[in-house]
């Protein structure tokens, strides 16, 4: 499915939720859903899901949905666990799998084809994983994963499609902290 | 003068670093196990109903879960020895210093000897952690003494005020309480 499309469909899901998202998956993210809670400095590659873990132990009461890549994951693969061992009811881990460090050269990443996210985080001690590879199936089920206490992962294989600029400017900036800030305050 | 001759005062009091913390409204301890601090601090913090222990498997993820939190006003401390520290300087840079966030951290120092300060020490482990983070920029104290507890609490809520990092050296392990 093409990850635009992927973007498209959360959408229309996501609600007063915490988005903590990374690399083009984020720079997607932040043209077809801009919001003022989006999280989008994370810092340091592979560290979103700990950044989500931070946030949904901080607001239990608040979904908190991570856009990590495979790349990113892979750097990080312990943090499942300790979501896992934290008992994050209200965290969605979202891999958008595309197979290759996209924004770095598009080099393959390591295990292309054959690591098994999903597996992997049911391994750890997830509530639930799925994987999707068709835009129609994730469509069919985004709502009931969402309405199904996590920690959860979703799995999709995606391809490019629209890309939008990489805006790290903004990612980097106080500008888009200070954003969050205000608003995770206000609610 | 020898070396049980300089030894310094008593070693710091587990309880009085609790204490501070709960001062600092620190209820989020998260932690990678750590010889120097294990007996002083993590035990007794793992049995006290205050702190909500995290336990995570490496110490970088420690580094974002106090920063993330810091957005909630949810104050955090990270516990660890000074070679998760030295695993974590990418995001301690990145989230602690780039982006000014209130990461505190409490740092046991793994073959420190007790007669000597931490630059003196002949372990190079030891040695090069002040360095880097005057290096780094990153704000720290030591806590290798009674009395050197005091410190804790007015450091922390410095560097939520502030937003910025603030490292605590653990150069003896703490009396457990």
């Amino acid at each position: 499915m093409r990850r635009d499309h992927a973007l498209e469909t959360l959408k229309l899901h996501v609600k007063d939720d915490i988005v903590v998202a990374v690399y083009q998956a984020c720079f997607d993210w932040l043209e077809i859903c801009p919001r003022d809670l989006n999280y989008v400095s994370t810092g340091a590659m592979g560290q979103a899901v700990s950044h989500g873990m931070g946030l949904a132990l901080a607001r239990p009461n608040r979904r908190v949905l991570v856009f990590d890549g495979d790349g990113s994951i892979l750097m990080n693969l312990g943090a499942l666990v300790s979501v896992a061992e934290a008992g994050c009811k209200n965290l969605y881990h979202f891999i958008f799998s595309n197979g290759e460090y996209e924004v770095n050269g598009r080099h393959p990443v390591p295990g292309k084809g054959v690591v098994d996210f999903a597996a992997i985080a049911l391994a750890t001690g997830y509530a639930h994983a799925s994987r999707f590879k068709t835009l129609n199936t994730f469509k069919d089920s985004i709502g009931a994963i969402l309405a199904t206490p996590g920690p959860a992962m979703i799995v999709l294989d995606v391809t490019p499609g629209e890309t939008f600029r990489r805006n790290y400017e903004y990612i980097h900036s106080a500008e888009a902290r200070e954003k969050f800030r205000s608003a995770i305050r206000k609610r | 003068m020898s070396e049980k001759e300089a030894r310094p005062r008593n070693p710091p009091e587990g309880a009085k670093i609790l204490e501070a913390l709960k001062r600092a409204s620190v209820r989020f301890v998260v932690a990678v196990p750590d010889a120097v601090t294990s007996e002083g601090l993590l035990w007794p913090i793992c049995r006290d109903p205050y702190f909500r222990l995290v336990r995570v498997c490496k110490e970088d993820e420690g580094i974002s879960i106090c920063a993330a939190m810091s957005y909630c006003d949810t104050k955090a401390i990270l516990l660890m020895q000074q070679t998760g520290l030295m695993d974590s300087l990418n995001a301690l840079r990145a989230i602690g210093m780039d982006y000014c966030l209130p990461v505190c951290m409490l740092v046991g120092l793994q073959g420190k000897e007790d007669y000597l300060t931490p630059r003196e020490s002949k372990s190079y482990g030891v040695r090069i952690i002040e360095p880097i983070l005057d290096a780094m920029e990153v704000r720290y104290d030591l806590i290798e003494s009674s009395g050197d507890e005091n410190l804790v609490c007015d450091r922390i809520a410095a560097a939520y005020r502030e937003s910025v990092p603030q490292c605590f050296l653990i150069g003896r392990p703490p009396l457990p309480p």
